[in-house]
């Protein structure tokens, strides 16, 4: 396990944007109404926010991250750092960092990274920024996480058309000696990389005509090689059998109990894990804010934008104790354990 | 380790699912003609039993079983002591 501390680093402001379109499960006629009014009790998705075309995770960030800058009253010209963390980015290549670097006018001087995560990326994200800003001495950074998901699947793949919202964030970054330490434990497991995976269209297996070939995996499961294809028992498992020691080891790592924490923050993936989850770590609901019955699973950027969400009020009047728990594709999981103070939130932006 | 009853754990599963009435359930029912078994069904049981027994099944022990009875005795097999 990857268990260590960052010290100096605070969370001055975020920002989260969602599209406007809504796409409701009450809608989703491929499946029978026994079957969307299950997903929705027990999967807990009542209605998504998904991109038209031609709209792009960069653009949602870039929204909400030139919110974020106008409410900051930060000047551009003192952004050293810039770190983008998506699953679905502009191009195969370039990098969309830079892309987003020159689009929000910042200077040349501005480091830009693009980090291939997708439900742990805030985490890992925040890790990353927080340390490359200890390191470099850079004082103020923009961490950018979002993902377009709902591009990826198949109308006709009840295991993940209804399942996924798209969704852009921007989280304001600032090395300063009076900040507490933020506390992570990172972890992954690479033997897992097939539960969810896109077969073709990178290097490994290239698009071919027989990519867009649509096969039958199960009832109500078409797709093709194309499509994301996710093992929901495979992800349900490898979730409750990985996220509660992660919790314990870092919560251990620190000295500190779970009742000693505000708020715990979960990946949006399926509210049937996470109730799962707060019942394994004995915790009142109370502490477990949820967003994805109005957004869906929105992979990287669904822990900012249920900060942003559900806990605007308490984020921007007074100091807060989270634990946030990301875990899925990869698969790669991880926790941070950190502190806020009357950040700068403004409500979710529609884009 | 508490007690483990197959009463106990078909009143578990009977709480579950909504549409299973209370007392209907025995050892020897097929549980995928109780009620409509799909992939949603199949996580809220893996969800109960990781919870009551803190046993992990597997698509493969799903599709291995087929009465209550042989579910049962599976994950008391796997229960830690």
């Amino acid at each position: 396990m990857a268990l260590f501390t960052i010290p100096h680093i605070r969370i001055s402001g975020m920002a989260a944007c969602v599209p406007r379109n809504r796409k409701h499960i009450s809608d989703y006629r491929w499946v029978s109404k026994k079957e969307r009014d299950l997903f929705k009790t027990t999967v807990g998705i009542e209605v998504r926010r998904v991109i038209s075309n031609g709209t792009t995770t960069s653009d949602l960030c870039q929204f909400a991250a030139r919110r974020l800058l106008a409410d900051l009253n930060w000047a551009k010209d003192d952004i050293g750092l810039l770190v983008f963390v998506s699953q679905t980015r502009d191009y195969l290549i370039p990098a969309t960092s830079g892309i987003l670097q020159d689009k929000l006018g910042l200077p040349k001087s501005t480091i830009s990274i693009d980090i291939n995560q997708g439900c742990s990326g805030f985490v890992y994200g925040l890790s990353i920024i927080g340390s490359l800003m200890n390191s470099t001495g850079i004082r103020k950074g923009l961490l950018l996480v979002g993902d377009i998901s709902s591009r990826n699947t198949s109308y006709r793949d009840k295991s993940t058309y209804p399942l996924f919202g798209d969704a852009g964030t921007a989280t304001a970054i600032e090395l300063s000696e009076h900040a507490s330490d933020m506390h992570f434990n990172l972890e992954g497991d690479g033997s897992g990389y097939d539960a969810i995976i896109i077969p073709d269209g990178g290097l490994r297996k290239g698009l071919s005509k027989t990519s867009f070939n649509y096969k039958r995996y199960g009832k109500g499961i078409h797709r093709n090689n194309f499509h994301v294809a996710l093992d929901g028992v495979k992800v349900f498992n490898f979730s409750l059998r990985e996220v509660v020691p992660n919790l314990k080891n870092l919560l251990n790592f620190t000295n500190r109990t779970i009742e000693s924490v505000d708020y715990i923050v979960f990946h949006q993936a399926n509210k049937l894990i996470n109730e799962t989850l707060r019942k394994m770590l004995k915790v009142d609901p109370s502490k477990i804010p949820y967003s994805i019955q109005k957004y869906g699973n929105t992979s990287s950027a669904s822990i900012p934008l249920t900060m942003v969400s559900e806990l605007n009020q308490e984020l921007t009047s007074k100091k807060i104790n989270l634990l946030l728990s990301a875990f899925g594709i990869g698969l790669s999981w991880g926790s941070v354990l950190l502190e806020t103070d009357q950040i700068i939130c403004p409500n979710v932006l529609e884009y | 380790m508490r007690r483990m009853t197959i009463e106990a754990f078909i009143t578990h599963i009977e709480n579950e699912f909504e549409d299973l009435k209370q007392g209907t359930l025995k050892p020897t029912s097929n549980f995928r003609e109780e009620f409509e078994w799909n992939s949603i069904n199949a996580l809220i049981l893996i969800a109960m039993v990781k919870t009551e027994y803190d046993v992990a099944l597997t698509a493969s022990d799903l599709v291995k079983f087929q009465t209550v009875q042989e579910m049962y005795s599976l994950i008391r097999s796997r229960v830690k002591t």
